[in-house]
């Protein structure tokens, strides 16, 4: 059996600017990989270019072993491998219920029983007091429950999920970091975007780092977190031989 | 609100037993546009993609179906489909030009202006359909040939394309492609994020309001018996389409035949009215107060808002 994500050597170009740069990732099937780097270090265009809402200039992606070169992005979420937005977008005059059976129906194409899967969805992430309410009127809290349960309608194998946990309180985001666990639990594999450093840490059984657009780091979080290039990324170069305070 | 329907549809059914000839006029246009504006919802209303061109739709519809009965005596009861048919064509190129190159808002209305307008000046050209003097038909009242001498039979035809179209649409909400095409409505790429192939859906919901538009136009012909290049492929005729959906509610069932029923006694009245006094055209400035009045008032239309009034009311 193929590796669940093969990403070989994918670069993108904007310009004069190298937003990925011969990124190369390889992820097994139930494995939580977490993608971390400063800002501007290239995360969210990976994830552009893994979801097929940008193609890479060079370099392969393969998902379960099918190539996703010039694949539009709902069939690639076809195969399995859905995305949340970093900045959510929620269909917002749309209820809650409404807004998760968009998701369903792509696998439940009859609509009674796409509500009864969007409904279940929603009880998961928590939502379920809420079902009826329009998505426009929801906390930042919920419309980040709202974006992953909208992801996760589409029975994926394989979630992108881009700063779920960024604007939350600790409490909030100890409930998503639960909720993530549970859902990797049952068989889906998350690669993670996520500035917050505790919630990494708790869920990836791995962690790439990405800065300038290329991966300058890979390994398991405690290894990763000490690196003294990963400290270079984020602090500068002055902090690296710097006594521990 | 079945009872409702049912009641409604009932005193239409009797209306032209007891109104005469000129009343009924009044709601053939009602319910002719009603149905226009019910194909233009599919695409405009629900799937959110401003056709401002619809017009081109209705002119294509008129003259093959016209032209196959004048020159090959074809009844335009199949006529129709066969102006439908080449409606959806023209409905199929647009739409791919326009969602194949990710042309939204107002770049996708002056995509469909401009066809509309090409097509206005090519029927304007055209000698073998009369070019700018128009193409007539004469009267024979032959039914076969969709002619009929009694207003009142116009009157059913009329009623049944918009209960046609209005039954389409509503099938439409109820299923997934309606789900799809409101979600698209409000933010394509988190359709296409979650799967759905928002280029496809786009483009079936063009392919079947310019089929429904198209054997409008068949009905705009047997109806008129005259055609005017300027009338029927005309910006004005397009701008028709659209504000009763709006004023009524575009994306919603009953929209556009709210709006039907608001605005075209409107626009009898005061070209009545206008007309007389020496103010021909005065009703588009009716027009345009109402449609600065919806805009601020009731963004979402006049359904919705009567809606919420009906639930307040049921509390």
């Amino acid at each position: 059996m193929p590796p669940l994500l093969q990403v070989a050597g994918i670069s993108k170009r904007f310009g004069g600017l190298v937003a990925v740069r011969d990124l190369s990732l390889e992820m097994a099937r139930g494995e939580v990989l977490g993608l971390i780097g400063p800002n501007g270090a290239g995360k969210t265009t990976a994830f552009n270019l893994l979801s097929g809402f940008l193609t890479p200039d060079r370099g392969e992606v393969r998902f379960d072993g099918h190539p996703l070169a010039g694949l539009k992005p709902h069939a690639i979420c076809g195969l399995g491998l859905a995305r949340t937005f970093q900045i959510v977008r929620p269909f917002p005059h749309l209820s809650v219920l409404d807004n998760v059976r968009v998701g369903a129906l792509g696998r439940r194409p009859q609509m009674a029983e796409a509500r009864e899967k969007a409904r279940a969805v929603i009880d998961r992430v928590g939502l379920g007091a809420k079902t009826d309410h329009a998505a426009a009127g929801l906390t930042l809290a919920d419309r980040k429950r709202l974006e992953l349960a909208r992801a996760l309608a589409t029975e994926p194998t394989l979630l992108l999920l881009d700063e779920v946990m960024a604007g939350l309180n600790p409490t909030e985001t100890a409930a998503i970091v639960g909720l993530i666990q549970r859902i990797n639990e049952d068989g889906v594999s998350i690669l993670l975007i996520e500035h917050n450093m505790r919630a990494v840490m708790t869920l990836s059984h791995r962690i790439a780092v990405l800065n300038f657009g290329e991966k300058i780091v890979e390994g398991p979080p405690a290894a990763v977190a000490n690196h003294p290039r990963v400290i270079e990324a984020y602090l500068g170069e002055e902090y690296v031989h710097a006594p521990a305070c | 609100m079945k009872w409702l329907a049912a009641a409604a549809l009932v005193v239409l059914l009797l209306l032209p037993a007891v109104l005469n000839s000129y009343v009924v006029t009044v709601f053939i246009f009602i319910f002719f546009y009603a149905f226009l504006g019910q194909a233009w919802n599919i695409v405009g209303g629900y799937a959110g993609q401003l056709s401002a061109g619809h017009a081109a739709f209705v002119g294509i519809g008129a003259y093959t179906s016209a032209v196959l009965s004048v020159q090959a005596g074809l009844t335009p009861w199949i006529g129709m489909l066969v102006g439908g048919l080449l409606s959806a064509v023209l409905g199929t190129v647009v739409g791919y030009l326009g969602f194949r190159f990710g042309l939204r808002g107002f770049y996708f209305v002056l995509l469909t202006v401009a066809f509309a307008e090409v097509c206005r000046i090519v029927a304007l050209n055209t000698d073998a359909v009369g070019g700018a003097l128009g193409y007539y038909i004469t009267f024979t009242g032959n039914t076969w040939q969709f002619q009929f001498q009694d207003n009142r039979v116009y009157y059913y035809v009329a009623l049944g394309l918009m209960l046609i179209a209005t039954g389409i649409v509503a099938a439409i909400e109820r299923r997934r492609f309606g789900a799809y095409l409101i979600a698209i409505r409000e933010d394509e790429s988190a359709c296409e994020a979650l799967g759905v192939n928002t280029f496809r859906y786009k483009m079936l919901a063009m392919i079947v309001s310019s089929f429904l538009t198209g054997v409008g136009g068949t009905f705009y012909a047997f109806y008129l018996f005259s055609l005017q290049p300027g009338a029927v492929f005309g910006i004005p005729l397009s701008v028709e389409i659209i504000i009763r959906p709006i004023v009524g509610g575009a994306g919603t069932v009953m929209g556009p035949i709210l709006g039907s029923f608001i605005l075209s006694p409107l626009a009898e009245v005061s070209r009545i009215y206008f007309g007389q006094g020496g103010w021909a055209g005065a009703h588009l400035i009716a027009y345009g107060l109402l449609l600065i009045a919806v805009v601020l008032f009731l963004p979402q239309g006049a359904y919705p808002a009567l809606r919420r009034l009906w639930a307040r009311a049921a509390r």
